[in-house]
């Protein structure tokens, strides 16, 4: 019953209920992190963090109002894609995760994006994969039906 | 060329031996000061690149840099292409519009300063 009414919400409000759970879930998680003083802990919150959602990003602001271009790139090709329903972390909400998440992806700069707990890239990556076709098979793959493939149908 | 730009390009080079290597300071479109060494756009095409993923072409290129990342370059944008897909694709990306973050981020002070040292 509770996964029917919260598929329902999320239909209805989109990105925007994903992404304010991901910010409640970002600050209960990095107040936790903090507590146990440990940064085992702290990765280990991570860990759960990138699993817990197929489409996971950290990025600088929000999707609503993204605060780097690089990180607005990841947000508008996730919108041309269709994928709306994705965690989004406001790393400058939180310095914890902004140098955790670096240190567990191995990965010095943000945006970071995480299909199915698993580090895909940054920005150039994403866009990569969106310019040559291979990330409508990876979102495929998540079972996610790019917008895109929709589109090629009308105009055919 | 700064001090920052001289580096990157001395350890892509000797790292990586690229036929074709771009190295562009980009902290004039970001809102840092006039004369920041903080935010890189590289192209390097290298055999080295051939049959390794995007991820792992770029994870070289972090790698090669990791002591500048951890200072002070604040933004580096990658673009790791073999010879083959150069030749069939010689573009340089273009980064986008700056939202203006560097000027809510307050850890930007230190890796200007530390670009400067």
């Amino acid at each position: 019953m509770n996964s029917i009414i919260r598929s329902t919400a999320r239909c209805l409000r989109a990105g925007a209920w994903q992404y304010r759970t991901a910010q409640n879930n970002g600050e209960l998680l990095s107040g936790w992190a903090r507590l146990m003083c440990s940064s085992s802990a702290a990765q280990k919150t991570l860990e759960e963090m990138v699993k817990k959602d197929k489409v996971v990003v950290f990025i600088k602001g929000t999707p609503a109002q993204p605060m780097c271009g690089f990180s607005n790139a990841v947000v508008q090709i996730l919108r041309m894609h269709g994928v709306d329903s994705y965690a989004a972390y406001n790393v400058l909400d939180d310095q914890d995760i902004r140098e955790g998440i670096k240190t567990f992806s191995n990965w010095p700069t943000i945006p970071q994006v995480f299909f199915n707990g698993e580090f895909v890239g940054g920005c150039d990556i994403l866009l990569q994969m969106h310019q040559s076709g291979d990330l409508v098979e990876e979102l495929q793959k998540l079972g996610i039906r790019s917008a895109l493939l929709d589109q090629e149908k009308e105009s055919k | 060329m700064g001090p920052v730009e001289t580096t990157i390009r001395a350890k892509l080079t000797q790292t990586l031996k690229p036929e074709h290597l771009e190295v562009i300071n980009e902290s004039h479109m970001h809102a840092v000061p006039a004369g920041s060494e903080s935010h890189f756009r590289v192209l390097v095409v290298s055999p080295q690149f051939e049959g390794l993923s995007l991820l792992q072409r770029h994870r070289l290129v972090n790698e090669t840099l990791r002591e500048e990342l951890s200072n002070c370059i604040h933004a580096l944008a990658i673009q790791a292409k073999t010879p083959q897909q150069w030749s069939s694709n010689p573009s340089l990306a273009k980064s986008p519009p700056c939202m203006g973050g560097s000027k809510h981020d307050n850890t930007m002070a230190e890796k200007l300063k530390a670009g400067r040292d």
